[in-house]
């Protein structure tokens, strides 16, 4: 066992953790102060809820071993080999150096599969039932989540033992099955009936914009599972492209309304962070500057248009997470360079040739629809339950879910306290 | 002149102040606020999550705005269409004799101030 | 010296240094708003004092040779603590200092949650110093002081010698402060008006997180090495927190009919602390079962607590004193020897660690009790000092009274 390898992991697992407390600022930051509490709950209770899912059986769905018997199934989902992560070897690398499963990468793998249903809450923050989103977060994890892990990752059928698509750090594993999952909430679960119009707190908003931003050197850094040159390279175009979109995000800004909104440019960071994701073991950082303009550019237009439709999808996760996902998947296909993205890996700029970006394309659009489908069922089916439903009373929307869910106030100031 | 104290749900806050401009109102301040009526108060978790009290902290907004005698009627018409919902909660209006008003930058008094 | 292993402990520490300012968080969002700032400058300044006090003395106390009860004074002022690692070393020597330093700081400050919003600031600074060097210090080496002498001797702490397992310091640590605490409680007495409602959620959520980021460090830190055992103990201690705040949510649910943050955020804490001592010792399944005792045992814990005369505000002992317990206990249970790499515990067989886990919580308890006690009692009887806020000053609030501050303010004046 290396120990540096070891170490880097251990770390960049910490710091994927505390992306999702990040995500839970950030989320609140942006809502209405009535329902402050119950957004930062529905993050927080993904991490405990998705932990325990994950050690029981979502690790063995998403990394066992390939179920076999049938080429129907065979590259769809792992098999039941690792069960409450029995007999895991902590083990990492084989004898050739190269990653065996098991290891370090279960925690690692762990907070990703906790970030990814934490994204979907800002779809339906405001409104949503909390009871049934815990029950919503297993389901999602099982017949979601880990099967598209495995797909890409587990040795299935679109990663490098299949399509050869470039998902470096969850392009298409978090944030395009999150932006799927959040439009087919946002329609179930239907409009806010008073949706307000301010957030109700900025610096909430940046302190979770930066804690993510720091979590995200762990996550892609982390992606290449060892302390090596990719480690290094994905840092650094991570920070380029978060630092690009924020930028473009800002002047985009400046130039429509005459300011540069702080909610604005903290939103442009985690566009250029969700698109560097699938990009960054492929790209340099010339690659990592497009990939920025274009998530800062793309994304705030995705935003404008978004919220000219009956969608209400109330934090932009689609705009942000599912639009900004798919460009970086594409542009992973346009900008890889050989020298990075290893033997024979070249994208639209080295080749002239398209089949990269084609692979990217098909492969992030199937993932797209498959997450919508089963989403759109699993959360068509809790509403119908008795007991459970997706929304909560409109007198209770107006009260705030804060009091209604979890008999809190995010601030109390009076005296008689 | 009299002035008018509105206490009505938060949420219709945006509702209550764009009826007030239609009704032709240029000024007005409010505040979140919180207190009980006939809903008893809210119930609220205390400690560690093994208890609830009921705190006479419901939130509502408190509206004060200050308007010529004709427009009473226009005014407290805008403001009950943009807050009643029929349920217990919805608010109430107090009305009260005001004495005079003084502009601070040009000394205006009376009516001409509002 | 090994860059790998090193490169962790060095993260290790910088992650368990952060939990002080978390845990400033932590009790800052549940007292209210006027006693804000004076909560965070209780935990803040344990980060100021103890490092001074663990660098002159603290730390030749607990890992000095001495005895099987106390160190000596060979390391003072770090002295004889070589800068350069020896043959087999796997991290520097001053490292290890630097980590266990960040143990120290925060235990003492784990204990500011019984008296908060009327405890003298004056007061608790002197305490630190003496609460560190009396208490602390003694348990510490108890646990972990293992030498060597030039003649092959071993001089190790008692409890090591028994053989007591707690790998990241459920002992020393929690036990610890939840006893101090119980004594504190006690002597500075009932706050005259001790509130409903925290001030600020958020940031109880807030401070639970980088708590919980920071036990990542504290406890698969504690393996000193990047290795199996440091990957175990991260697993376990996230699968445990996790466990437990999910029982403690589903516990209050039923309760109440709601899940408030605090509870969960408050069992997150509950089952990061039993876990703690069993890091180095079970499997995932053990964690579970740890995790669901603590957010039970826990649960109940603070309920029937919250029924005594004893204002304990912020729950230390409930928390840290019984989930550490608990922890202790758990371990003698669920140690598994492929993990311990020689420790059996119940569940393979071996009675026996159940007692000698329950030797080492029983000796903890009372001294911490006997010798938080003493110094408190005189603390409080020194013309000048005391323990209390004076009446006024506790209505005013101490952030206005102590520090001259406010946590927030929006008035249009400023």
């Amino acid at each position: 066992m290396d120990s540096g390898h070891t170490a880097w992991m251990l770390t960049a697992s910490a710091l994927v953790f505390f992306m999702t407390p990040g995500l839970a600022f950030f989320y609140g930051g942006l809502v209405r102060v009535k329902s402050l509490v119950n957004t930062i709950m529905l993050s927080f209770m993904t991490i405990c809820v998705v932990t325990i899912v994950w050690t029981l059986w979502g690790y063995s769905l998403a990394y066992g071993p390939n179920v076999t018997g049938s080429p129907l199934i065979e590259g769809f989902i792992g098999n039941l080999s690792v069960l409450g992560l029995e007999g895991i070897r902590w083990e990492p690398l084989d004898s050739e150096g190269s990653f065996g499963g098991g290891g370090v990468d279960v925690l690692f793998q762990m907070m990703f599969a906790i970030i990814t249903p934490a994204l979907i809450t800002g779809a339906f923050v405001e409104r949503f039932k909390f009871s049934t989103y815990l029950i919503f977060t297993i389901i999602w994890i099982t017949v979601v989540y880990a099967p598209v892990a495995h797909w890409v990752w587990g040795g299935g059928w679109i990663g490098a033992d299949g399509a050869g698509a470039l998902d470096f750090a969850g392009g298409i594993v978090i944030h395009i099955t999150a932006g799927a999952a959040a439009v087919a909430a946002a329609l179930l679960v239907g409009k806010r009936t008073n949706p307000g119009l301010q957030p109700n707190n900025v610096p909430y908003v940046i302190l979770g914009a930066a804690i993510l931003w720091f979590g995200w050197f762990g996550f892609n850094g982390g992606s290449a599972l060892l302390a090596d040159g990719y480690a290094v390279n994905a840092m650094l175009v991570t920070q380029i492209s978060a630092a690009t979109a924020a930028t473009t995000w800002g002047l985009i800004g400046l130039f429509t309304t005459g300011k540069i909104s702080g909610v604005g440019v903290a939103t442009g960071a985690i566009a250029g962070l969700a698109a560097v994701t699938p990009a960054a073991g492929s790209v340099n950082p010339l690659g990592a500057l497009a990939i920025g303009l274009g998530a800062g550019a793309i994304c705030y237009f995705a935003v404008e248009l978004i919220h000219r439709t009956n969608l209400d999808d109330a934090l932009d996760v689609f705009a942000v997470h599912g639009i900004g996902g798919l460009w970086g998947c594409i542009a992973a296909g346009i900008f890889a360079v050989e020298s990075i993205a290893g033997d024979g890996i070249k994208g639209l700029i080295q080749t002239g040739s398209f089949e990269q970006v084609w692979i990217q394309a098909y492969t992030a659009i199937t993932v797209l629809i498959y997450t919508f489908v089963i989403t759109y069922v699993i959360l068509f089916v809790l509403d119908k339950i008795p007991g459970l439903g997706l929304r909560v009373s409109e007198s209770s929307e107006n009260q705030g879910l804060d009091l209604v869910e979890h008999g809190e106030q995010a601030e109390v100031n009076d005296g008689a306290n | 002149m009299i002035k008018i104290e509105a206490i009505f749900r938060p949420e219709r806050v945006n509702a209550v102040t764009d009826s007030l401009v239609a009704a032709g109102v240029t000024g007005f301040h409010y505040q979140n606020i919180t207190g009980q009526g006939q809903q008893q108060g809210v119930e609220v978790i205390t400690g560690r999550g093994s208890q609830t009290a009921t705190r006479s902290a419901v939130s509502k907004t408190l509206l004060v705005t200050i308007v010529s005698n004709d427009k009473k009627d226009k005014v407290v018409d805008a403001i009950i269409s943009s807050t009643r919902t029929g349920g217990i909660g919805d608010g109430k209006i107090f009305i009260s004799e005001v004495s005079d008003i003084i502009r601070v930058r040009t000394g205006e008094t009376g009516e001409e101030a509002i | 010296m090994d860059s790998g292993h090193t490169a962790w402990m060095l993260i290790a520490t910088a992650l368990v240094f952060f939990m002080t300012p978390g845990l400033a968080f932590f009790y800052g969002g549940l007292v209210r708003a006027k006693n804000l700032v004076n909560t965070i400058m209780m935990s803040f300044m344990s980060i100021a004092i103890v490092s001074i006090v663990w660098v002159l003395w603290g730390y030749s106390l607990a890992f000095g040779t001495g005895n099987a009860f106390i160190g000596d004074f060979s390391h003072l002022g770090l002295s004889g603590v070589s800068f350069t690692s020896s043959e087999g070393d796997d991290i520097p020597p001053l490292l290890f200092v630097a980590f266990q330093m960040m143990f120290a700081v925060i235990t003492p400050a784990l204990i500011t949650g019984a008296f908060a919003e009327r405890f003298k600031f004056s007061t608790y600074l002197i305490f630190l110093v003496l609460w560190s060097t009396l208490v602390y210090s003694p348990i510490t080496h108890w646990v972990w002081a293992s030498n060597t002498l030039a003649n092959g001797t071993e001089v190790n702490g008692w409890l090591w010698d028994l053989g007591a397992l707690d790998f990241a310091g459920g002992t020393v640590i929690h036990i610890n402060a939840g006893m101090a605490a119980v004594v504190a409680a006690l002597l500075v007495g009932k706050r005259r008006n001790p509130g409903l409602q925290s001030n600020n959620v958020p940031y109880v959520v807030l401070g639970a997180a980088i708590l919980w980021l920071g036990w990542f460090g504290f406890n698969a830190g504690s393996a000193v090495a990047a290795n199996d055992s440091a990957a175990n103990a991260f697993l376990v201690t996230s699968l445990a927190a996790s466990t437990a705040a999910l029982t403690w949510g589903v516990i209050s649910h039923l309760k109440t009919g709601k899940m408030g943050a605090i509870g969960v955020a408050t069992g997150a804490v509950a089952g990061l602390v039993a876990i703690t001592p069993a890091a180095g010792a079970v499997n995932a399944m053990g964690s579970l079962a740890i995790g669901f005792g603590a957010g039970f045992i826990c649960f109940f814990a603070v309920e029937i607590l919250h029924k005594t005369n004893m204002d304990d505000a912020l729950d230390v002992f409930a928390v840290h004193g019984v989930g550490g317990i608990w922890g202790a206990i758990a371990t003698g249970i669920f140690a598994l020897e492929s993990i311990t790499g020689g420790t059996k515990g119940l569940i393979e067989g071996n009675v026996e660690q159940v007692g000698i886990q329950a030797v080492g919580v029983v000796a903890t308890l009372a001294y911490s009790g006997i010798v938080s006690l003493i110094i408190l009692f005189i603390l409080d009887k020194i013309p000048g000092l005391g323990l209390r806020s004076s009446e006024s000053d506790e209505d005013i609030g101490l952030d206005l009274a102590e520090h001259g501050e406010q946590a927030t303010v929006q008035d249009g004046a400023n």
